[in-house]
């Protein structure tokens, strides 16, 4: 028997009311892949993210997270969901505990508070991401990498098949931003499907193994060393773009090709293996 | 001690001490969720709409409760459909929806030239005038009231927190809106009658506000702003009554003094912290990415 694909969508379609921000997606990611999904604000990534959750408000076509078809609506089954940070209410008084016991909300008992194996998981899922003694402290408290974690934690203490990031690197650090890819690297490592989105083009080509482009529609997929090309940037950002390629490595490095800097007179260059 | 003791005696004193005690826990607990959500102006808006309501419960000779509330509660409801809008705020939905009610009640009012003392305490208040049924609303409404907040605690800590996420991860927040806005809409026909139209945005918003800067802790707000609530209630009544001071503002004046003096004394805890260095904890440093990680792999 054919394992199911962890994220399928066939022929979606779907946006906010008005014109369609997504037309006719089709995307199949195995299990146990990481992948990127990149492409100029408004291309449609977080209404991808929306239509796997169930929350995209128009939506024709279908997912399937698992196997299972998502509903319209209905919590999906099989997804951890880390939102963007910048949505956080920093003064709201949780702590690391109560942010992550949000993630287990379905298996909890009827008291307010949380029983000993409630707890034990958290405590658990701390100990993973490397912030266990962090617990008891407020959220606002906490250094951006440690933020993220706590909202990771969240994520993953319902043990989810997929994990859906929505721009986890935006508005920090390098540093963080390494500390975070890395902790992703590692939790791919560990059997969980991840999808994110980004702009970081070239973090995604230092850590991802596989990145779709979208732009309302799917423009290309595949290794980033074989997506990233000048003509499938260009379609995708609707922008010049130049691919810089490390002859010893095989490693990219984009840039704007802008209008009188050096790049503008570099030529783009044509994909090599990447799909449509 | 014998003056100490002396309003105890009557009864109206002690039904108005219970009944301002009740109210000031009542609001207090509501108000955690109100000030977390930042719309504090919907208790003070929804009292105005309430009162739209009160007029036309007593021009239709409904009861008061019945008419009142049901009219608060389709408010509250209103204000959030209109909220929901992308391009109109809470703010503004809270600013049509409840004057427009209360502009009701004055037409009526205007129209009818019936204005009564039902009305003036309404408006302002009439603490020493609660009758033992006033007295048996509040306490079902305040019993009701933490009841659910027990029961639903974890709904409404994730739906306050974040009502997005809430419901992609199986809360069911229309539920948790709608059980919310009738809780809201009981409270203030409850303390109606009590602290009046006119003052029950403070006993809904101090209390909270004041227990925010005593902790960082959600559950232990919850307890606070209650206990505050009801604290400042009840001195508010002892104090009205030694000072001749109408109960309304007296409890409201010691809730804002409370709040003053928390403020005073955790600003310059923070003061003193920041002059030995260490005002916020600092954050851990966090391990090489992937140590922690390596047995799950």
């Amino acid at each position: 028997m054919t394992q199911p694909y962890a994220i399928e969508l066939a022929g979606l379609s779907g946006g906010y009311g008005g014109d369609p921000v997504l037309r006719d997606v089709t995307l199949r990611i195995p299990r146990g892949r990481f992948v990127g999904l990149v492409g100029p604000s408004g291309a449609g990534k977080t209404s991808m993210l929306r239509a796997m959750l169930g929350t995209l408000p128009r939506v024709d076509g279908a997912a399937r997270i698992d196997g299972k078809p998502v509903t319209p609506g209905a919590p999906p089954p099989g997804i951890g969901y880390v939102p963007q940070i910048e949505t956080v209410d920093w003064s709201f008084p949780a702590t690391v505990e109560d942010v992550v016991l949000m993630g287990r909300i379905r298996r909890m008992g009827a008291l307010p508070w949380p029983n000993r194996e409630d707890r034990r998981r958290v405590g658990e899922t701390l100990e993973r991401l490397g912030i266990g003694a962090l617990a008891r402290r407020h959220i606002r408290d906490l250094s951006g990498g440690q933020q993220q974690r706590v909202f990771l934690a969240r994520a993953l203490i319902g043990e989810p098949v997929v994990l859906l990031l929505d721009e986890p690197t935006a508005s920090v650090d390098i540093k963080t931003r390494d500390d975070v890819l890395h902790l992703l690297v590692e939790l791919h490592r560990s059997g969980i499907t991840i999808l994110m989105t980004t702009h970081e083009l070239n973090a995604v080509a230092a850590h991802l193994p596989w990145v779709v482009c979208v732009n309302g529609a799917i423009v290309a997929q595949g290794a980033p060393v074989d997506v990233f090309t000048g003509p499938i940037l260009s379609r995708t950002f609707s922008a010049s773009m130049r691919v810089i390629r490390d002859p010893l490595t095989g490693g990219v490095l984009v840039a704007e090709a802008g209008e009188h800097g050096p790049f503008s007179r570099m030529p783009e260059r044509e994909p090599a293996r990447a799909s449509a | 001690m014998q003056a100490l003791l002396e309003p105890f005696q009557y009864e109206f004193f002690r039904h108005g001490l219970l009944a301002a005690t009740l109210t000031g826990a009542l609001c207090g607990l509501m108000g955690v969720y109100i000030v977390l959500r930042r719309m504090s102006y919907i208790g003070h808006g929804l009292s105005h709409s309430i009162f739209g309501g009160a007029v036309v419960a007593y021009l239709m000779t409904w009861n008061f409760y019945i008419g009142a509330g049901l009219w608060g509660f389709f408010s509250a409801l209103l204000i959030n459909a209109t909220a929901r809008r992308r391009n109109i705020g809470g703010d503004a939905a809270i600013g049509i929806v409840t004057t427009a009610s209360f502009a009701i009640g004055v037409a009526l009012i205007s129209k009818t030239r019936s204005f009564t003392r039902n009305f003036e305490a309404a408006l302002f208040g009439n603490i020493l005038g609660v009758s033992t049924r006033d007295l048996i609303v509040l306490g079902l409404v305040t019993a009701a009231v933490v009841i659910a907040v027990f029961a639903g605690y974890k709904q409404l800590l994730f739906a306050t927190f974040d009502p997005g996420l809430a419901k992609i991860y199986g809360v069911r927040t229309e539920w948790v809106e709608t059980g919310f806005a009738l809780a809201l809409a009981a409270t203030i026909v409850a303390s109606l009658n009590i602290v009046g139209v006119t003052l029950i945005a403070a006993a809904i918003v101090i209390p909270p506000t004041t227990a925010r800067l005593l902790t960082d802790s959600f559950g232990r707000m919850l307890v606070l702003a209650t206990t505050i609530g009801a604290l400042c209630g009840f001195a508010g009544m002892v104090v009205s009554y030694y000072t001749d001071v109408a109960s309304g503002a007296a409890i409201v004046l010691v809730a804002a003094a409370t709040f003053a003096t928390v403020y005073a004394v955790t600003a310059a805890r923070r003061h003193v912290r920041l002059r030995a260095g260490h005002a916020t904890p600092r954050p851990c440093p966090l391990p090489a990415a992937g140590i922690a990680l390596d047995e799950q792999g």
